[in-house]
């Protein structure tokens, strides 16, 4: 097992406090960049480390950046730290745990791309980590690692934390755009907004994710060719039906296997039916697929996604109807309404799942679901609408003996199930 | 006739220079308006409005988007339970019985005495500890009946914190 990387700090007392997080090596790899190298080195070596983006997408974050324009003399950072897809909890984890990692990593963000102004979108629920990044940033502000002058080098940046007010749709960069922009965080229409050109106040912006940019300062700091070597490494949250829940650092492309005997293994002993390797917006895997690598292009083969690595694990117990259901709900309920395929489709599917799981299913909903599930594909303005699919695909193509099940027992006269889904008035009525 | 504090409106003056655009402030304004006050009554959605040269129609209009910005009256404690996947495998739905029972309201409404609102929380992104809920500015983890009970007995009689910052 290779030593962690990106969480070796996570558990140290104060590591939150600017004088540990220097202990232990920190803001080195600003010192030493503002020193040594030029901005473009620093893409270089990022570039060089292959790092792809941490957020769900896995863009190259070094092509990313080589996107913004050099010649623009306004161009913006922005952090998404407004992670909300069920099953993630990395960044909190990095956020709560080593705050000056993620600054130190945005510093060196900005002098890269020659950036002087920083936004971090926080979702409003991490109250900790509120706390944590405004004593932090603070911190940073007074040993003069951010500011007018950084170390005397004539480099300036500024970091400002913006906290969200309850939005998962904020998550997708244009729509996080729109909310720093103090609009309703809905979606813009790509292109032309594409956010590296036209961003936020319509300058060229950067839009990183937390994990990705907590990557940067041992980029710097050890090499790309040292990154590469440990594994280079990846977060992954590992939640459900495991013996030991939490983050999980292993180098990119583990087997799910692995993974889930790193987090202790199934618990209770219970044999494993199915997960989400890359939140509830990935097609669920299930026991067939236990060896596959959890990489973009190995989950890609098998239909799936890393997305944000958020692996929810479920055994042999979970009543995969329920599961769906409640992901579907949860599409709906954060659904922005600005398109139709998303607006109307989640609750019409979450309307069937509703009856299925009530007692009142018939078997040709299941073919409704299937044309539902084919109509949300490809027609929605971003990723949210399109999540919903994906569950329901793999809920007809691995599960359907249990819908099913819920569909014939409607039939018999037996009670049904404790409700989990909300009954939505039908649209227009 | 202000609703706000001369503070809150210095907060809010200040945080319009935090931007690029005053417009930016929109959402921070109405939440330290939201702390002072509890929830956001139209007038204050109004005062606000005039502090950011904003009009009423669009403050609202970005106030009712967002779930914790409280377009209605909540109470004291604002409690946020999870029910997404991870906390629902770990036995959200039995906690979600128990704070019903105990307050004896449904999700999404206030106690008679006005202590105490429930409302669902879509992933609270702390899966690892699930099941998990937030009331006004903590976090808790891996809850069973018992605990809630702890929780709120701890919380209940104590004053609200005095802001959801």
């Amino acid at each position: 097992m290779s030593e962690r990387v990106l969480l070796r700090h996570v558990d140290v007392a104060d590591q939150d406090d600017i004088a540990t997080y220097m202990r232990n090596g920190g803001y080195e790899a600003l010192r030493r960049a503002l020193r040594e190298h030029t901005p473009e080195q620093i893409v270089q070596m990022v570039e060089r480390s292959q790092l792809r983006g941490r957020g769900g997408a896995g863009f190259p974050t070094g092509r990313k950046w080589r996107f913004v324009p050099a010649e623009a003399p306004v161009k913006y950072l922005v952090v998404n730290a407004d992670e909300g897809e069920p099953g993630t909890f990395k960044d909190r984890t990095l956020i709560e745990g080593d705050p000056h990692l993620l600054i130190e990593g945005m510093i060196l963000t900005c002098y890269a791309v020659g950036i002087r102004q920083a936004f971090i979108y926080l979702r409003r629920e991490f109250y900790l980590g509120a706390r944590k990044l405004e004593r932090a940033i603070a911190q940073a502000y007074e040993r003069g690692f951010l500011g007018q002058d950084i170390l005397g080098s004539g480099f300036a940046c500024d970091i400002v934390l913006h906290r969200g007010a309850g939005a998962y749709i904020a998550g997708e960069e244009t729509a996080l755009l729109e909310s720093l922009e103090g609009q309703r965080a809905m979606p813009r229409l790509k292109p032309p907004y594409f956010p590296a050109v036209m961003g936020l106040y319509n300058k060229p912006t950067v839009l990183n994710n937390v994990e990705t940019l907590c990557c940067v300062p041992w980029i710097v700091r050890e090499g790309p060719d040292w990154w590469l070597q440990q594994g280079p490494p990846q977060l992954y949250s590992v939640s459900g039906h495991v013996n030991r829940p939490g983050v999980v650092e292993a180098p990119l492309g583990i087997t799910l296997r692995e993974l889930i005997e790193r987090a202790g293994g199934m618990r209770d002993g219970r044999r494993f039916k199915a997960c989400y390797p890359g939140g509830s917006s990935s097609k669920p895997l299930v026991a067939e697929h236990l060896d596959v690598r959890l990489d973009h292009e190995s989950l890609a083969k098998v239909g799936s996604m890393l997305g944000s690595a958020a692996v929810i694990v479920m055994d042999e117990t979970t009543d995969m109807v329920r599961v769906i259901a409640r992901v579907c709900e949860f599409y709906r309920e954060e659904s922005c309404g600005k398109c139709t395929p998303c607006r109307e489709g989640t609750v019409w599917v979450t309307q069937i799942l509703d009856r299925i799981l009530h007692g009142r299913g018939r078997m040709e909903d299941l073919d409704l679901l299937r044309s539902l599930s084919k109509h949300m594909t490809g027609t929605c303005l971003c990723p949210l609408g399109e999540s919903v699919p994906p569950s329901l695909n793999a809920g007809l193509e691995y599960f359907r003996e249990e819908f099913e099940a819920y569909i014939r027992r409607a039939r018999e006269p037996v009670e049904m199930p404790v409700r989990i889904v909300e009954s939505v008035p039908a649209p227009g009525g | 006739m202000a609703m706000l504090s001369a503070q809150a409106r210095a907060d809010i003056e200040a945080l319009k220079t935090r931007y690029p655009i005053a417009r930016s402030a929109l959402v921070p304004a109405l939440l330290r308006a939201q702390d002072e006050l509890g929830w956001l009554p139209p007038e204050a959605m109004a005062e606000v409005a005039a502090l950011l040269g904003l009009s009423v129609e669009t403050v609202a209009e970005v106030a009712s988007f967002y779930s914790l910005i409280f377009t209605e009256p909540v109470g004291r404690h604002v409690i946020q339970l999870c029910t997404n996947v991870s906390c629902m495998l770990a036995g959200s739905d039995a906690i979600r019985a128990h704070l019903e029972g105990r307050l004896g309201i449904r999700s999404g409404q206030t106690t008679a005495d006005g202590r105490f609102t429930l409302r669902i929380a879509e992933c609270l992104a702390a899966c690892e500890e699930a099941p998990c809920m937030i009331v006004d500015r903590e976090r808790y983890a891996r809850l069973t009946p018992q605990r809630v009970d702890e929780i709120l007995n701890a919380i209940d009689g104590q004053p609200a914190h005095a802001a959801d910052r």
